[in-house]
């Protein structure tokens, strides 16, 4: 498969599809929550280092037993605090090169304009037959969402009209087709350039969660490679971090 | 070892399979039948839409069932239509879903069976006066008795193990959508590889003791 794989790529170097010989390439295990961000920094970075970020999106826990079992993984973008640090512990990341490099949102969304008041009085009035969450259990917005309504007093009425989707991304997914009237998303997952993108929504106030920290860190794959290095100085600087909070992010 | 969950789980997985490979030999029959005599140029086409759900990842049709049954799809529309409310989330919703998803595991046994039958035990019957239902019930049943067989076994076994297509319009409710499978997955997400452990291993067990009494019972049922 190699071999006969090889004549194609260096026809693609030959055209000048490839990569510049200079510019090294980074794989990154990116949370399905920050994917529409991602895209955008990692074009940037492309441009502005010449380096290449591949990207692989999806879930934190998944990733984190592909990484365990030898993924070629190099920077985990997590969904939480908790999986870069077991990693650290477990010697699977470069020690010290944990950090935050976003803090996501929580937002009440339904795919139809008005229907959530900017208050969230939606869920008291309760008059909606399905309410889609990330499955507390698995995803860090799922936890936050059964968090605000324990808070609000109000889990106990709305939890037997729960559905749960096994990721941010599948919630989302139940929410836009219509069959659940609304949810908890992030609010990365609805908003852009600084505005809602569609239908309505409520920012949960972080007041009533916990903070859902989200964490990055070197892998110890990519220990050595230059392009990993850049990534996180990357993402660390200035114009990240506005396209990151342009998403609804907090930092 | 199990919990009260897991047991839920498994009580539904077989309730639906169970509703499911009933719904299916009704359904199946007649189509079975009809791909197995007819001479219509539609054979090829009816054929080839039983037999998607064998080649399409259930992600896809998880996805277009959840669009088509959903409050703005043509499904959907229909079944608030007739105040039947959206399928998704329901029971009733994952039986529609796995008859679609298992059906070419009971179509094609029985088509096989059909046609392994030829022409000639019918023109018997009809030279003895037997009226074409009488023939049906009393020389192509017994006769396609492997064929039943397997469909069964197929159907109901398939349905125990579809995954993504629940997976895409249950939402993971407990004691209405909430299955094995499912429940194995959270299971493994959580990292209680434990309880995974003795459902998947379960799961293991239910389906190679199945097909083995299939295969033993039932040696043509392979081809069939």
């Amino acid at each position: 498969m190699k071999t006969r794989l090889a004549p194609l790529f260096a026809g693609l170097a030959a055209l000048g599809l490839a990569a510049p010989l200079h510019a090294a390439e980074v794989q990154v295990a990116v949370a399905a929550n920050f994917t529409a961000p991602m895209q955008k920094i990692a074009a940037d970075f492309e441009k502005a280092t010449g380096h290449k970020a591949q990207l692989a999106f999806g879930a934190t826990g998944k990733f984190y037993a592909q990484i365990k079992n030898g993924a070629p993984f190099e920077v985990l973008l997590a969904a939480d605090d908790e999986t870069p640090a077991r990693l650290e512990k477990e010697g699977m990341a470069v020690a010290g090169s944990r950090f935050t490099y976003s803090i996501g949102q929580l937002a009440l969304w339904s795919a139809k304009p008005g229907y959530v008041d900017d208050k969230g009085e939606v869920l008291k009035k309760g008059a909606f037959k399905h309410l889609a969450l990330a499955n507390p259990k698995l995803a860090p917005y799922g936890a936050a969402a059964v968090e605000t309504l324990t808070r609000l007093g109000l889990l106990a009425s709305i939890e037997p009209r729960f559905v749960q989707g096994e990721n941010i991304a599948q919630t989302f997914q139940f929410i836009s087709t219509g069959n659940a009237e609304l949810g908890f998303v992030a609010l990365s997952q609805v908003y852009e350039g600084g505005k809602l993108k569609s239908g309505s929504a409520w920012i949960v106030p972080a007041s009533l969660h916990a903070p859902i920290r989200q964490d990055a860190v070197v892998l110890a794959k990519g220990k050595d490679n230059p392009a990993a290095a850049a990534l996180v100085k990357f993402l660390k600087a200035d114009p990240a971090r506005a396209v990151i909070k342009s998403y609804g992010y907090a930092l | 070892m199990l919990s009260d969950t897991d047991w839920s789980a498994i009580r539904l997985t077989f309730e639906l399979a169970s509703v499911t490979t009933a719904l299916l030999l009704v359904i199946g029959t007649p189509i079975a039948w009809w791909l197995a005599r007819t001479r219509s140029v539609w054979k090829g086409a009816i054929g080839a839409v039983v037999a998607l759900p064998i080649v399409l990842p259930p992600t896809v049709i998880g996805f277009y069932l959840l669009v088509m049954m959903g409050p703005e799809g043509p499904v959907g529309r229909l079944t608030q239509a007739l105040g039947l409310g959206v399928l998704p989330f329901t029971f009733a919703g994952l039986v529609v879903a796995s008859v679609f998803y298992s059906l070419p595991f009971v179509v094609q046994p029985l088509q096989n069976a059909f046609e392994a039958i030829g022409e000639r035990p019918l023109e018997a019957a009809a030279t003895l006066r037997a009226s074409p239902v009488d023939s049906f019930f009393s020389v192509v049943l017994p006769l396609a008795r492997p064929g039943y067989l397997t469909a069964t076994v197929l159907g109901f076994a398939h349905t125990v193990g579809e995954f993504g297509v629940v997976l895409m319009i249950g939402g993971n409710i407990p004691d209405k959508t909430r299955v094995v499978s499912v429940q194995i997955y959270d299971h493994v997400e959580a990292l209680e590889y434990a309880q995974a452990h003795w459902l998947a291993a379960g799961m293991v067990a239910f389906s190679f003791v199945v097909l083995l009494l299939l295969y033993t019972l039932n040696p043509s049922g392979r081809r069939a």
